[in-house]
């Protein structure tokens, strides 16, 4: 599989290792060469310094993955849709750590995954506490309706490129 | 009209301000505690110290019954998460989104924010008016962004001196609508012959930027440095 994960955090340095050791074909990006130094030695994959801008440059278009997983929710939801919706990669997604937003965004037709739930529900059920079903990645509303919409600009309405093909805006012409 | 603005930096500041003397309802939300509080010391109680990228946080603004929500925070990640929760969440009429980087424009428009506000492309684009490096000038953005008012002064080289307005090729969807002659504004008929440094004013989609470019100035690969 080919793999874009974007921040090189922990879980980011974490994944891009193992996948890489798998032999999967891995870039990462984060904004900061220094995170990179999280990454395993054996590390065989690209990485690379860049901001969403650069993600098509990168070749984000062609991954059958992209994972947001940076530090912040909201430039995860920022990337996450990018790649959705200029880049039509088929399976996104982001971390969200804020509940609300995360079941939001899963509405809005971003997969979504949420450290808060995934720890609360470890540690309840770690205490020997009733807990709900184990937290999945909250699956996205499918990514095309039939009609050719996105369910984000349709859910939020008043895209005014309305007819124009996602893949034809000129979002990330660096 | 009740306006909720978030991100209490200079921009969010002044135009809290500027809403309130025109007698609108105002709430500002700025995250950064101290900083709220400076505000709140200046123009009154209508600063809540959250942050807006929280949904429930919206909600107890009154995010549901704004009329129009301005994200107006330095981070263009923020500003579009608070127009899409406004919209979608709190079903807001109206959003406002500032963008600081130009190259988000595309993806914020698709998304759904009803208007955006770029400092960074306004200066720009005042730049490029004094200094016309391109020759082709964006005057304005009309639209939402996907018609653009340019202007054009013909120099030597242009295809389109001494030739009849009707003559000159323009791509679909494009139209000459003035000339400025000697710093008059000059209708333009069909018959009006184009003339070396008229100032051709036209409207158009963006895309059309390089065809107009090649019908009223030249071959853009061809182009030549200011002053040249």
């Amino acid at each position: 599989m080919n793999i874009v994960i974007v921040g090189c955090g922990r879980v980011g340095a974490t994944l891009a290792g193992d996948l890489d050791a798998k032999g999967h074909r891995v870039t990462i990006v984060d904004i900061s060469t220094r995170a990179f130094e999280r990454l395993p030695a054996t590390f065989g994959g690209n990485a690379v310094r860049a901001d969403e801008d650069t993600l098509r440059r990168i070749g984000a278009a062609e991954a059958d993955v992209f994972l947001a997983l940076t530090e912040g929710d909201n430039r995860n939801v920022m990337a996450a849709q990018l790649a959705t919706e200029a880049l039509e990669v088929k399976q996104v997604v982001a971390k969200i750590n804020d509940v609300v937003r995360a079941k939001a965004y899963a509405e809005l037709g971003i997969a979504t995954i949420c450290r808060t739930d995934l720890m609360t529900h470890a540690l309840l059920g770690y205490m020997g506490l009733p807990v709900g079903p184990t937290p999945r990645i909250r699956e996205a509303a499918p990514h095309t309706h039939p009609d050719g919409t996105s369910p984000v600009a349709a859910a939020i309405g008043g895209s005014t490129v309305g007819g124009t093909t996602v893949g034809a805006l000129p979002t990330v012409e660096a | 009209m009740f306006v909720l603005v978030v991100g209490g930096g200079k921009v969010g500041y002044y135009l809290a301000k500027e809403l309130i003397e025109a007698g609108h309802e105002v709430v500002l939300m700025e995250k950064d505690p101290g900083r709220a509080a400076q505000i709140a010391d200046d123009i009154g109680s209508i600063v809540i110290a959250r942050d807006g990228c929280e949904g429930n946080h919206l909600a107890e603004a009154g995010c549901e019954r704004a009329d129009v929500v301005a994200a107006v925070t330095g981070d263009d990640e923020d500003n579009l998460v608070i127009c899409q929760m406004a919209k979608h969440h709190f079903d807001v009429p109206r959003t406002i989104a500032r963008v600081n980087n130009p190259k988000n424009e595309a993806l914020f428009r698709h998304l759904g924010v009803d208007e955006l506000i770029s400092p960074t492309r306004m200066i720009l684009g005042s730049i490029e008016q004094d200094i016309p490096v391109h020759e082709l000038l964006h005057l304005a953005g009309l639209g939402g962004g996907e018609l653009e008012i340019i202007e054009a002064q013909l120099r030597q080289g242009s295809p389109a001196i001494g030739r009849a307005a009707r003559e000159v090729p323009m791509p679909e969807g494009c139209a000459i609508f003035a000339v400025i002659r000697d710093d008059v504004a000059v209708p333009v008929r069909p018959d009006t012959i184009l003339t070396e440094g008229d100032k051709v004013i036209a409207i158009g989609r963006a895309e059309c930027e390089v065809a107009l470019h090649t019908q009223l100035i030249g071959d853009p690969d061809g182009l030549q440095p200011a002053g040249a």
